[in-house]
């Protein structure tokens, strides 16, 4: 087990190169010059474009940029915006815990109410329960989130006046509701079907039929038995959520105005400020990386024939 | 044991989501405080750094300078400027009022001045606004433009004692203290040369607002000052100003109630605004001009009778049909190359484009005839497509020409994808055909519009017009001592512009606003900011 963690993180080195050096190349590879697009429509001053490319070393060759961004990344140092100087870890430090708050109630409604439909339909198979279970979680699947998005807040924020249009107070859990909602309900789509399948696929299963002669309650047939060797695929799903959920709300906390990561990412790229994407990219990848190794660690604890050597 | 890491899996799920606070922030605004919607300043929101709206909000509230542009008239008046004499035009003695004070008790004197704009022009502070200080003598020095700064402070500018300094020009430039209400030439208070990282944190200024909280990246909470020392003292109890990224969530607030002002109508909206607001939506001219501009690099532009050609075009674009449908009035179609907000004192005209800016379809075929015929064959307008929707209109003018000109091929839109590649295209001269031009004016005056767009390589002249007769005309217009002789002069050098068709007017732009019904008295200056120590709220 132990063997196993390290060689896994150890994994996680070159994902981790691979994925900032390429984001870092993409970024560079946009067209024009962000520092001289500082000025806008007016004539940059070019003795201080000089001088900013020098002061942040955009002057240098891209994989001496490269390497000091990653030098510097190991110190906990993200570098400098373009703009203003400022220091790109307090904007992600600033956003971040915004973006998880977000996901975390995203992603609790996510497994709470999605396992929840998933077990239910998958157990009723066929009846009129399953059936509208996976008529509702289509159409949620095929409709795009900004429809969802403006609709509810059209509806619950301008006509009904249940909660604010837009989130005014990001440490309000009432304000974050009505988004972190809408921000769950392609994931919570996603897990319910994936439940109703597995548990529809293990129902047959001998165990289950050796429970059932065994005169076990039905209600500990469903927890115990049936769900814990059907949630595989959920929690694997529910694993790599957690970092989608984070990196990409660009859309729904631009509907609902919550100053977090997405909106961050998005002005990073309208600016093209470089540093702030790489950084907020490289976060995101940290996230990603662990959530897939917990859901690895999970295997294990979930189905027993699973073991780590 | 199985239990046991359920409830560790809750535990950390209500872990995460409580210990992941950071920064506070309370409700919408009290009573008499203004709920105002905002933007992210790119830049630091130093005077001199500031060139965009978003930051010029704050700083209008936060910061006087010697003078202020009257909301209504633009005309520059002095605020802490008791006055501003000259005798040649170059050489000019500036007194200040007595009594004026920084928020944080420290008087305002001459050396917050010089302290400020020497800190302003200086090349190792990256201030954006630098080039304001070009006119003063020893610009060159302290921000040359290769290489390191040779002195540290602007030879031309002395105090000479509290209330009095000196600032000496490199040529002559009579409306010269009307540039001045520019933020960029706003004072400083000692504090922020002694700890600039807090001052930037938490402004501090002389206005008539005290900045109360800052959240960089959320939102900025204003409050009435009440030691303020000017006589424009705020009207409300204060302003929070809360940041969007979009624009169309801030009006959904001012719909539901959440937000007094939005200072921007999405494009989507402008259809409903009117039902939604009446005459809570303000539409007003801001001074700012958009004109297509041409390649005078390119000899096949430059020939004779390209004149012909370039005002042909102009008379071939039906302003008023597009800035009816697709701009839904927010744009007026131009008449000259200034702005009306310069009013008919401040050289504005409203005759001198004349009928080369009124469609006439029957003319302008005639006229691109005679001149030789569009090089090429079709003129491409080039446009950045990755911000502020200029493909619907750069589509309707060329439409308006095809039709006019009767040929499907006179003119197409050459989309450049992002606003950064564009203009460094632009300013590199590497664009063929015409281009969206525009000029957001510095300070209300003609010199503004003119000199620094049209002017023989001057900073934004990214076309290189170049007319001999156009430049003796603006430097002598800045060497007159009377303004009024020096608008003239300026109205003189822009009818050049006229015979040239220099560049054509498309349409002067204009800022726009809604509001609730729990504030009055909203308007917007003439750099589309609004008028906040005005407006009253409940």
């Amino acid at each position: 087990m132990g063997r196993y963690v390290a060689r896994r993180l150890l994994q996680m080195i070159p994902v981790f190169i691979g994925t900032t050096l390429l984001i870092f190349l993409m970024v560079n590879a946009l067209p024009g010059d962000p520092v001289k697009a500082l000025w806008g429509d007016k004539p940059p001053d070019p003795a201080q474009v000089a001088q900013i490319k020098h002061d942040r070393g955009l002057d240098l060759p891209l994989w001496e940029q490269y390497l000091h961004y990653m030098k510097g990344l190991f110190q906990g140092d993200f570098g400098n915006t373009i703009a203003g100087n400022r220091p790109i870890l307090d904007e992600i430090t600033q956003a971040f815990p915004v973006s998880m708050r977000l996901a975390a109630m995203a992603w609790t409604f996510e497994l709470v109410v999605g396992i929840t439909l998933g077990v239910i339909a998958g157990v009723r198979r066929g009846r009129i329960i399953d059936t509208t279970v996976t008529f509702f979680t289509l159409i949620v699947i095929s409709v795009p989130i900004f429809v969802f998005g403006l609709g509810f807040q059209l509806i619950f924020g301008n006509e009904l006046g249940w909660v604010k249009p837009t989130v005014q107070d990001s440490e309000s859990f009432q304000q974050l509701m009505l988004p972190a909602l809408v921000l769950g309900l392609v994931g919570l789509a996603y897990v319910a079907r994936l439940t109703r399948t597995s548990i529809k696929e293990n129902r047959s299963a001998d165990y289950i039929r050796t429970a059932v002669a065994k005169g076990l309650p039905r209600r500990r047939i469903i927890s115990r038995h049936l769900l814990r060797n059907s949630l595989i695929p959920v929690v694997t799903y529910l694993g790599t959520d957690i970092g989608a959920l984070m990196g990409g709300a660009v859309i729904t906390e631009g509907i609902f105005n919550v100053s977090g990561v997405g909106n961050l990412l998005y002005l990073g790229i309208s600016r093209r400020e470089g540093a702030v994407i790489v950084g907020i990219v490289t976060v995101l990848v940290i996230v990603y990386l662990l959530a897939s190794l917990l859901v690895d660690l999970l295997y294990a604890v979930l189905d027993p024939r699973i073991r780590y050597a | 044991m199985r239990g046991a890491t359920q409830a560790k899996w809750a535990a950390c799920a209500v872990a995460v989501a409580l210990t992941a606070t950071a920064c506070g922030g309370g409700g919408g605004g009290g009573s008499g405080i203004v709920g105002s919607s905002w933007g992210d300043p790119q830049n630091p929101l130093e005077p001199a750094n500031t060139n965009e709206v978003q930051g010029g909000k704050v700083l209008d509230m936060i910061v006087r300078g010697l003078k202020r542009y009257d909301p209504k008239t633009g005309e520059a008046k002095d605020m802490i400027a008791e006055s501003i004499v000259t005798k040649d035009s170059q050489n000019f003695t500036v007194k200040i009022k007595d009594g004026w004070k920084f928020s944080n008790g420290e008087k305002v004197t001459a050396k917050s001045f010089v302290d400020a704009w020497n800190y302003g022009a200086h090349l190792k502070n990256n201030q954006k606004n630098s080039y304001f200080f070009g006119y003063i003598e020893g610009y060159d020095k302290v921000h040359p433009e290769k290489g390191d700064a040779t002195a540290d402070t602007l030879s031309g500018l002395k105090a000479v004692d509290e209330r009095t300094f000196t600032v000496k020009l490199t040529q002559k430039f009579s409306t010269w203290p009307d540039t001045l209400g520019y933020p960029a030439f706003a004072p400083l208070p000692k504090a922020f040369f002694d700890n600039r990282d807090a001052w930037l944190a938490k402004p501090v200024g002389n206005g008539p607002y005290t900045v109360k909280s800052y959240q960089k990246g959320s939102r900025m909470e204003l409050r009435k000052w009440d030691g303020y020392s000017g006589d424009d003292k705020a009207e409300n109890g204060g302003v929070d100003l809360k940041v969007y990224t979009d624009n169309n969530s801030a009006y959904t607030d001012l719909m539901a109630g959440n937000l007094d002002l939005v200072d921007d109508v999405p494009a989507s909206q402008l259809k409903n605004v009117k039902s939604d607001l009446g005459d809570r939506y303000i539409n007003t001219p801001a001074g700012i001009i958009q004109t297509l501009a041409f390649p005078f690099y390119d000899s096949k532009w430059n020939k004779a009778g390209m004149d012909k050609v370039r005002r042909g075009l102009s008379m071939a674009i039906n302003r008023e049909q597009i800035t009816d449908t697709i701009f839904q009035k927010t744009r007026t179609p131009a008449k000259d190359w200034t702005s009306p907000v310069l009013g008919d004192d401040g050289g504005y005209s409203d005759s001198v484009c004349g009928d080369a800016c009124t469609y006439d379809a029957a003319r302008a075929k005639k006229l691109v005839k005679d001149g030789g015929g569009i090089p090429g064959g079709t003129l491409r307008v080039s446009y950045n497509s990755d911000t502020g929707s200029h493909k619907e209109w750069v589509d309707a003018v060329c439409n308006s020409i095809n039709r006019a000109l009767g040929n499907d091929k006179a003119c197409v839109g050459n989309p450049i994808g992002t606003f950064a590649d564009y203009r460094s295209k632009a300013s590199q001269q590497k664009l063929d055909g015409a281009w969206r031009a525009g000029w957001q004016m510095d300070y209300p005056l003609i010199q503004n519009f003119l000199a620094p767009v049209y002017y023989t390589d001057a900073p934004s002249n990214d076309g290189k017009y170049s007319s001999e007769e156009f430049d003796k005309l603006v430097d002598r217009a800045n060497a007159e001592t009377d303004t009024a002789k020096a608008v003239a002069t300026f109205r003189d050098a822009e009818k050049v512009l006229a015979k040239d068709m220099a560049a054509i007017p498309l349409w002067y732009q204009n800022g726009s606003a809604g509001y609730s019904d729990r504030v009055s008295d909203v308007a917007l200056n003439q750099f589309s900011v609004p008028v906040y120590e005005k407006i009253k709220a409940d």
